[in-house]
């Protein structure tokens, strides 16, 4: 099988020297520019094994000379964006929000970046309007449960609402009066707070409805149901309802009462980040 | 390979074919062989993770799941969480200004098996604890399209009207200690009250806190009964809230 190379005349190259039945293999060699180029492949490989992190070793693995990682990468992307923003931002951060004019840099900035931050964390609730949902308020709207100037929105941002994980959270909560008050006493309040709602209502029951309100409703509500930012206490006499505003709604919001949280984002947004937020917010339409 | 050399290269062939011959001829050794050169680039590759200091990176912080949140992980495992969403925040910028700081490998590492994954359809979930509240949760597995219109998650709402199963709680424990979870005996004897009282915020939750910190108690899904939705929450809200990073800075090398 195996015989020692021959010449071959017409080619000019040898043979193998593999003879299978008077049948011979020509040994072409390999062109020269993908010979080079495979043995430069190699060169390479182990040129880049030294220059970036490879070789597992006792500890640990050969760092490379060139110090390169991914951790470090997306460290020095991230602080080189931050540099890039930290004269603005830095602004941002210290800003008094309620006197920062309108043509101000920093506000544009804010603005443009606190829709980032609300797309990415706020949207999920607050709509990616910002136009709410049953149980989450439309942030468009002038109606405000904890007040819509610049500090509260900002406050509220930054502690959220009935939440268990931040001390300084806002918090207010409604009784469920369905242990408090006799079924009755329950219609008969729905009515009246239809009827100061300016919608269908039986005046009858309204008006026992009236004394009830204001025994049981009146200090968190106010006496005309006007409500009361300090307590988060929702405007009762207007169209904007955050669980509904119908008979039914209104029957088991009073029995049952709401308990809306949201969490704090003070730990998780930076500062400039609240500050950014609250000012794309506040002038969505119904900032105070 | 080489151009040949007539002369000095005969000798040389034939020796080296001769050797192969045995190789080749025998297919035993053919394997043998063939499965050593296999096995280099998955020794190179895989075994120095299981001793360099720099891949096993221990954090503080990090614990095994309570038995309410374990229970819930199984929920999200069998509905298939994973088919959309992944676990996994990468260390790229626009990842972590998004979801927040990249995952660290110690955060997965009671995790049997790991929900890494790379499929997006929905949000990475590395960070979703604490970001909503626990209405929220109910509302959005109810019906994700009443708050969320744009969408495409299928409901969960069954949920909620199905009592957890969690009378062989402590033989999961047990069986993640089998593949490494360091549970302790009194976690497993505590396993049966400690996945209840989780989801009860009058009840005696202190020594459950204590085995687990940084547990979230909550009757996550309103109801008084403990079913499936208040597991799949808890779970939700313990997801990457384990590692404080105001205390813990990443090593650049790992």
């Amino acid at each position: 099988m195996s015989n020692p190379a021959e010449h071959d005349p017409v080619t000019g190259t040898d043979t193998t020297g593999h003879d299978w039945d008077g049948i011979r293999e020509l040994n072409t060699p390999l062109p020269r520019w993908w010979l080079w180029t495979f043995y430069l492949t190699i060169f390479w490989g182990i040129g880049y094994t030294f220059a970036y992190p490879a070789w597992p070793l006792l500890q640990g693995a050969t760092p490379g000379l060139l110090g390169y990682s991914t951790r470090g990468e997306v460290a020095a992307e991230i602080a080189a964006v931050d540099a890039r923003n930290a004269e603005l931002a830095g602004r941002l951060a210290s800003a008094d929000l309620a006197t920062l004019a309108r043509d101000d840099p920093a506000y544009h900035f804010g603005v443009a970046g606190g829709a980032a931050v609300f797309r990415a964390n706020c949207s999920q609730c607050h709509g990616a309007g910002a136009a709410g949902a049953p149980g989450y308020p439309n942030l468009l709207d002038d109606a405000w449960l904890w007040g819509g100037t610049p500090e509260a929105i900002e406050y509220t941002v930054r502690h959220g609402i009935r939440n268990e994980t931040d001390e300084d959270a806002r918090w207010s909560e409604m009784p469920a009066f369905k242990d408090i008050l006799e079924k009755t006493d329950i219609t008969a309040v729905v009515e009246y707070v239809l009827s100061i709602s300016q919608q269908d209502n039986d005046a009858a029951l309204a008006a026992i409805g009236q004394d009830i309100f204001a025994d049981n409703c009146s200090s968190c509500h106010g006496a005309a149901g006007r409500g009361d930012q300090q307590q988060g206490a929702p405007d009762l006499t207007d169209a904007i309802w955050l669980y509904g505003g119908d008979r039914d709604a209104l029957t088991h919001t009073v029995r049952y009462a709401r308990f809306g949280v949201m969490p704090p984002w003070g730990g998780r947004l930076s500062e400039d980040e609240i500050k950014a937020v609250t000012l794309y917010v506040h002038q969505l339409g119904g900032g105070e | 390979m080489r151009p040949s050399r007539p002369g000095c290269r005969i000798m040389a062939q034939k020796t080296f074919l001769q050797r192969h011959a045995i190789v080749e001829r025998s297919p035993t050794v053919l394997l043998g062989l063939s499965l050593a050169v296999v096995s280099v680039g998955g020794i190179v590759e895989i075994a120095p993770l299981f001793y360099l200091e720099n891949t096993i990176e221990d954090v503080e912080g990090v614990r095994p799941y309570s038995p309410l949140e374990l229970a819930g992980r199984d929920i999200y495992v069998r509905e298939g969480c994973y088919v959309c969403h992944s676990q996994m925040i990468r260390p790229m910028r626009d990842e972590v200004e998004r979801y927040g700081h990249y995952s660290l490998a110690a955060e997965s590492k009671y995790d049997h098996p790991f929900q890494w994954g790379s499929k997006r359809t929905g949000p990475d979930l590395a960070r979703v604890g604490g970001r909503y509240s626990d209405a929220w949760h109910v509302d959005h597995f109810t019906d994700p399209q009443a708050v969320v219109p744009e969408s495409v998650m299928p409901k969960y709402g069954f949920l909620l009207d199905t009592p957890l199963d969690a009378e062989r709680i402590a033989d999961v424990l047990e069986t993640h200690r089998f593949v490494g979870v360091p549970y302790t005996d009194e976690m497993i004897e505590a396993a049966a009250v400690d996945v209840r009282v989780q989801a009860e915020p009058d009840g005696d939750w202190e020594q459950m806190l204590e085995r687990y910190p940084g547990a979230v108690v909550s009757n996550f899904d309103g109801r008084a009964e403990l079913t499936e939705m208040d597991a799949l929450i808890a779970y939700m809200q313990v997801l990457g809230t384990l590692i404080d990073f105001s205390t813990f800075t990443p090593d650049d090398s790992r």
